[in-house]
């Protein structure tokens, strides 16, 4: 009987670590990771290269990795130390933050800013060029027309 | 014609000039260098670009200069391309026949997983040098694009053959065996 109980108490020291191991693991999933590191060989992000065999044996490390219990990071600390920094999906994510990590984010933001401004003028000029009347085709009166080009003046950047 | 002339349109002209430059510009740089092919088309032998790189699952760097006066087949694999276990075993065979000869294999694992590249060498039981290229640098200074690649280097450190997928017996014997 005490020897039962022995048994018991053992087995359940050893559960507890493993339950608890258990309780945070896995910290991250391959669907998290994939859309942030790339396929080195395809030269597309790993969650857009699906058939690749490259991709697929990448995928399977990222895995194993997960089965170890590693985090998100720690798993790209092992890709990095196998495939090196162009593994790295994201800029940014080498640590070292550089001019070109910042700009890969400004110049499209610079750009939707720009484009959006565009569409505007383009759009106020449509507009006022709908308003003016006799615009048809008729021919403007002279008054008209003068106000028309230094409305034109005026609106050309 | 005013209106065309006008800041807008000249803009606009302007970045879809910049895109179609820059997708240019992006086409260009992703066409494989075949300056070796060429060469080797005209009868002339290049210098091998030099090659530094650790030793696969260790830490000793080994260089292509290490070799120089022998005949080098440098090979470029990973392990998941199929083609490479076709040549794998041709590979060993003629390493092991060079070797008293002056003539060695030498595997570049590019782009790899370590341990699925060490699992590789124990299935075919490779017995000649590998390095580990994880960043790809074969793919810039040689011109590689698919796998497996295979250039011969001559005693000077010359190319004076590449094979453009797997090596077969027939390839070895008439562009490896001259040399040695």
């Amino acid at each position: 009987m005490r020897r039962a109980a022995l048994a018991l108490l053992l087995m359940a020291m050893a559960a507890t670590p493993a339950a608890a191991v258990a309780k945070d693991c896995p910290q991250t999933t391959l669907g998290d990771i994939e859309d942030e590191v790339m396929c080195p060989v395809c030269g597309t992000p790993l969650g857009v290269a699906s058939e690749a065999p490259q991709a697929q044996r990448e995928r399977a490390y990222i895995e194993r990795l997960i089965a170890r219990c590693r985090s998100k990071d720690e798993v790209k600390q092992a890709l990095v130390a196998e495939f090196g920094d162009r593994v790295l999906a994201l800029p940014g994510d080498e640590g070292d933050t550089s001019v070109g990590d910042v700009l890969v984010y400004v110049v499209p933001a610079l750009g939707i800013l720009l484009a959006a401004a565009g569409i505007g003028i383009a759009w106020v000029r449509w507009r006022r060029a709908r308003r003016q009347p006799g615009t048809g085709g008729g021919g403007l009166a002279t008054a008209d027309g003068a106000r028309l080009e230094d409305d034109m003046e005026r609106y050309d950047l | 014609m005013r209106r065309l002339l006008s800041p807008v349109p000249i803009a606009v002209l302007g970045v879809l000039a910049a895109l179609v430059a820059l997708l240019a510009y992006g086409l260009a740089q992703n066409e494989p260098d075949r300056g070796v092919d060429r060469a080797l088309a005209r009868g002339e032998r290049e210098n091998a670009p030099g090659l530094s790189l650790p030793q696969l699952g260790g830490t000793r760097t080994i260089s292509l200069s290490d070799y120089r006066g022998r005949v080098v087949v440098l090979n470029f694999w990973a392990s998941w391309c199929e083609p490479c276990r076709d040549e794998s075993p041709v590979l060993e065979r003629w390493h092991r026949r060079m070797q008293d000869r002056g003539g060695v294999v030498l595997g570049v694992d590019m782009l790899d997983v370590t341990g699925d590249a060490q699992d590789f060498i124990a299935e075919y039981k490779l017995t000649y040098p590998m390095l580990k290229d994880k960043d790809g640098h074969g793919l810039e200074t040689y011109g590689v694009v698919q796998y497996p690649e295979t250039f011969v280097i001559d005693r000077q450190g010359r190319i004076a053959a590449v094979q453009r997928g797997p090596v077969d017996e027939r390839f070895m014997r008439s562009q490896v065996e001259p040399l040695l």
